[in-house]
């Protein structure tokens, strides 16, 4: 069974449909990219499977669960983190203070804990700590711990970013457009470290992307959407030749 | 350990400050007036520090602060003359006064609980209403809580309650000690103890994520929702803490006490001392509360100069006294 099975999605915001009856299945530990021109349904999609929007109709499967309905941080604790198209780190708090609340879900302890700092409190806390330190050393960014993100220049920005989806161990990690507005050496980068994060964590990763250099660069599968419809699904040489895309990109001749 | 160490110190040093005051009030080194002002010093710094949880630390905007502070006014005060005064309308005193000295600090606390599920009026509808949405709703609740009030007969309605009076004497006959200064600063100690971990716990920290993004909280594991309720409880119900003290403190409260004005007050405390700074809203409410104090003279004139220096500190210094930084964040050296 695929970890993520979305059958049959549609989501209708009053008269437009934004997504119509997207089915769609990810298997373990592949990598598609989800492609397609402005305004096609691409963060939809991502926004329906966080919990964000409740679909219209349609069934999401994550894991074994039907996810469709619950509420956004019940669906990151099963398992789902994502990063956003423009970037939404909390930027007041620090790199470390960010990772630690991605952790959120997981803490196991509430506020009488907190209070009496009750072991149990003593105890999470070192290993959210521990776990986030940990993550920050081997994404190369603890030099800036006790930095505010909004100090950091826009490439790491990124990569904190996807540092505190990581943090709440997911089993499916979305990037929404990671690559918007970098340069190309922090694109080069991008896409060594969203390689490096396959091989290196036990984590499936779907994808948004404008870039061509990064779908082209680390993606298996690509789907193509268009007025919130697939128009085509397959590796990447395929979509490159397939008409529908090309018409859909670039216009009828 | 070397955390541990420290939080223990700081508690020394409040009881030997503490210990100071009421040996020296006991002494009557100072007088009545000086205490009173004290013991609303203490009240002021329960009040700010905890709207400083939802104005500050969550950026939510609650303009109802004392109606919170009045249900937690109300509750202790009747449990209180009900249980150790006679009262026209409650009867002979239930309990020998013997039992005062260790059921107020109960009441006080169910004060605080009726006062936190008050606290709920607002919390449910912030869930999906934020801004100044939500501000107009805690306004309405500051409202629905003082008409209440003024309606129920039976606790004096409009004319007010009174009959606490009796109820310190009932302490002071157990044992002659000044304890309402003593219940103040085991509760304002209490309170800012409450918030200080909460707010520097992991767990707490998810309101401050829930100010900064919190549509990036709640997809990013923060239960939104719980986090609400549990900030929105603890802010009220410290409040209500606080109107239980400031009700024995005065003797009389009436609904007019727990207005509007009275929330506007606990705001500019928060905003003199700075948003999300704990240490800033118990220095301002210090400061307030001894400024208030000394523009008593200037009678209605002082409802000029004090919104007048509102005006002031927002054009000037709109980040408050301390900003978002706490005490230590000045000495570089003590930070872990």
């Amino acid at each position: 069974m695929p970890l993520l099975q979305i059958n049959n999605l549609t989501q209708r915001f009053g008269g437009l449909t934004a997504v119509q009856d997207f089915s769609f299945d990810l298997p373990k530990r592949v990598l598609p990219g989800l492609i397609g021109p402005n305004g096609a349904g691409k963060t939809t999609i991502f926004n329906i499977v966080c919990g964000f929007y409740q679909p219209t109709t349609g069934t999401i499967d994550f894991d074994h669960h039907a996810i469709a309905g619950l509420r956004p941080n019940a669906i990151t604790a099963r398992g789902i983190a994502r990063t956003f198209q423009n970037i939404r780190l909390w930027s007041e708090m620090t790199v470390l203070d960010n990772l630690c609340i991605a952790q959120h879900a997981k803490l196991g302890y509430g506020l009488w804990d907190a209070i009496i700092q009750s072991s149990k409190f003593k105890y999470r806390e070192k290993q959210v700590h521990k776990t986030a330190m940990h993550l920050l050393e081997t994404l190369n960014l603890q030099d800036y711990a006790n930095e505010k993100p909004k100090s950091l220049p826009y490439g790491l920005q990124r990569r904190v970013e996807i540092a505190r989806a990581l943090a709440a161990q997911p089993k499916l990690l979305l990037l929404d457009e990671p690559a918007a507005g970098m340069n190309s050496s922090e694109v080069e980068q991008l896409i060594q470290l969203i390689q490096w994060i396959r091989k290196t964590f036990d984590i499936t990763i779907w994808l948004i992307e404008h870039d061509m250099r990064v779908v082209m660069g680390v993606c298996e599968r690509i789907v193509v959407l268009d007025f919130g419809e697939i128009i085509a699904d397959g590796t990447p040489e395929t979509i490159q030749n397939d008409p529908r895309v090309i018409k859909a990109y670039l216009g009828e001749q | 350990m070397l955390h541990s160490l420290h939080t223990c110190r700081y508690w020394i040093l409040y009881a030997l400050f503490s210990f100071t005051i009421i040996f020296g009030v006991h002494h009557e080194w100072v007088n009545a007036y000086i205490q009173l002002i004290m013991m609303f010093i203490g009240i002021n710094i329960i009040l700010s520090s905890s709207l400083n949880i939802i104005n500050g630390y969550m950026g939510e905007f609650s303009c109802g602060h004392a109606g919170f502070m009045a249900v937690g006014a109300y509750v202790t005060s009747v449990l209180n003359v009900w249980l150790f005064a006679s009262d026209r309308v409650f009867g002979p005193a239930v309990l020998s006064g013997n039992w005062i000295l260790l059921l107020f600090p109960l009441t006080l606390l169910i004060g605080g609980l009726a006062a936190a599920f008050a606290g709920l009026l607002v919390a449910i509808p912030s869930f999906n209403t934020r801004g100044d949405y939500l501000a107009i709703i805690t306004l309405a609740v500051n409202y629905i809580v003082k008409s209440s009030i003024e309606n129920i007969q039976t606790i004096g309605g409009a004319r007010g309650f009174m009959g606490m009076r009796k109820v310190v004497n009932a302490m002071g006959d157990v044992w002659d000690i000044p304890w309402m200064m003593i219940f103040v600063l085991i509760f304002t100690g209490f309170s800012v103890w409450v918030i200080w971990r909460f707010v520097s716990s992991t767990y707490g920290k998810g309101i401050i994520a829930i100010r900064e993004d919190e549509i990036a909280a709640e997809i990013m594991s923060v239960n939104t929702q719980q986090m609400k309720i549990t900030a929105f409880m603890l802010s009220s119900g410290l409040a209500g803490i606080a109107g239980g003290l400031f009700a024995h403190v005065l003797g009389y409260i009436n609904p007019g006490s727990f207005t509007i004005m009275k929330s506007t007050e606990i705001m500019v405390m928060v905003y003199l001392g700075g948003m999300g700074s704990l240490s800033g809203s118990v220095i301002s409410a210090v400061f307030f509360t001894i400024l208030l104090e000394l523009l008593r003279p200037l009678q209605v004139i002082k409802w000029v100069v004090i919104p007048l220096m509102l005006i002031l500190l927002m054009m000037f210094r709109p980040e408050g006294i301390m900003g978002n930084r706490e005490i230590r964040d000045f000495f570089p050296g003590k930070r872990k």
